[in-house]
């Protein structure tokens, strides 16, 4: 390496680079090509199990959307055409409650939970976090903390006399602190990631349950119609 | 540089990343994903196993372009190709399990930074032809791999009493949580250091020759 090599010519280094981008621009594609089908299928099923666990019984279930409008398959509405949810129904095609995505920052990031909703109850009666990147060991309690989890085993969901938004707006309390049903009690040094999640379903809630309680019926006929 | 000592054989060449030239234990390379994702063995292991697979794809790589590719260019030729076989593993673990992808996080994206892997490229595989760089390859990355699951079997089993997530006390076990945390990581590795430098230092005194 004492006598410096040939120059390279610019025409040299533009050459090796485009090629070597093409051949791996055609590696990375064929990854996204070949992988596309089961990551599709992976997400599904993902979003499907955790439906089914939040509602409690559920054995099938069927994306909708609800707009001012009413309430449409998911499948062939617009991405952003309004609050997306779940509608799950046991065996006999009884629609045993829906479920809705729900998300707030949290301490590290942003914490996403599927939350459980009876209408019949009109109450929230299940919680799973689906992801999170909270501390391990301290934020990330608000996953399995069973104390924590029993919180949303009925947690008042009650529209107001007008049916616009919660009768009263679902708030998180310091630990120890819930007296009323529609109060979370958080996880003692876990606060903030608590918080996140009361604050995500309240938010979720106050936009969805309106549009939902005007359009319930269409979604137990839907039912009828589709069960088997 | 000119008088090269003899060629490695091909057991040699995969056995330096394994033991000799360990990332973990002797290079202390990769510190990053050493410390974030070693809360686990699964997730230790795939992440030692989706470096491997990085690692040997671009050493192929690397090792069939050392002849055309000018030095001037090597390094963003280099980041091109890792940054491939990154997206592509990336693309894999989705398709195998989203929920080990999402455990793994942003640190799968990271192994594009991972130094041992551009590093391995730069002083291994650029030099060597494409059967030693592989091997190398392969035996860094399996290096590493243990490396992670040393520490993420002991920081499981410490911070949250499983193994690959079966329970192994009675529900009565207090977490040591401490472990499953940034600072546990260090405390792990500190240990795994002390033993290897012992063994060592031991084996050292028992054959002075070398």
């Amino acid at each position: 390496m004492s006598t410096p090599p040939m120059p390279t010519t610019g025409l040299a280094m533009v050459r090796t680079l485009g090629l070597v981008a093409a051949v791996c621009g055609a590696l990375v594609v064929a990854a996204y090509q070949g992988t596309l089908a089961a990551v599709e299928a992976n997400r599904r099923q993902a979003l499907e199990r955790a439906v089914l666990q939040t509602v409690p019984g559920a054995v099938r279930m069927r994306a909708f959307v609800a707009t001012q409008a009413g309430i449409v398959p998911a499948e062939g509405a617009p991405a952003a055409a309004g609050e997306r949810f779940y509608a799950a129904y046991d065996a006999r095609g009884r629609l045993l409650g829906i479920a809705a995505e729900a998300a707030a920052h949290g301490y590290a990031g942003e914490v996403r939970v599927l939350y459980a909703y009876d209408p019949a109850r009109e109450a929230i009666t299940g919680l799973t976090v689906v992801a999170h990147k909270e501390t391990p060991g301290i934020g990330d309690k608000v996953m399995h903390d069973t104390a924590f989890q029993a919180n949303f085993r009925a947690l008042d969901a009650r529209l107001n006399a007008q049916r616009t938004a919660l009768a009263n707006p679902i708030r998180v309390v310091r630990h120890g602190a819930k007296r009323a049903p529609w109060e979370i009690d958080a996880i003692a040094g876990a606060t903030v990631t608590s918080r996140a999640v009361g604050k995500a379903v309240n938010a979720s809630a106050q936009r969805l349950l309106p549009l939902l309680a005007a359009h319930l019926e269409a979604l137990r006929q839907d039912a009828g119609k589709d069960g088997t | 540089m000119n008088a090269q000592p003899p060629r490695p054989t091909p057991l040699e060449e995969f056995l330096e990343g394994i033991w000799r030239q360990n990332p973990v234990f002797v290079m202390i390379l990769g510190m990053c994903p050493v410390m974030a994702v070693t809360v686990s063995a699964v997730n230790a292991l795939a992440m030692g196993l989706a470096t491997t697979f990085v690692l040997t794809g671009s050493a192929l790589l690397v090792s069939l372009l050392r002849h055309w590719v000018p030095r001037e260019v090597r390094i963003a030729t280099y980041i091109v190709i890792i940054a491939s076989f990154v997206t592509v593993v990336d693309y894999l673990i989705q398709a195998l399990s989203l929920q080990l992808y999402t455990a793994l996080g942003a640190f799968i994206q990271l192994i594009v930074v991972n130094c041992i892997i551009l590093g391995r490229a730069e002083a291994h595989a650029s030099k060597n032809p494409p059967l030693p760089a592989v091997l190398n390859a392969l035996g860094m990355g399996l290096g590493f791999a243990i490396g992670l699951l040393a520490l993420g079997s002991v920081r499981e089993i410490l911070g949250a009493g499983r193994l690959f997530g079966l329970a192994l006390f009675g529900a009565d076990f207090q977490p040591w949580g401490v472990m499953v945390q940034p600072p546990g990581g260090f405390f792990v590795l500190g240990g795994w250091l002390l033993l290897f430098n012992w063994l060592k230092k031991r084996q050292g005194r028992l054959q002075p020759a070398r």
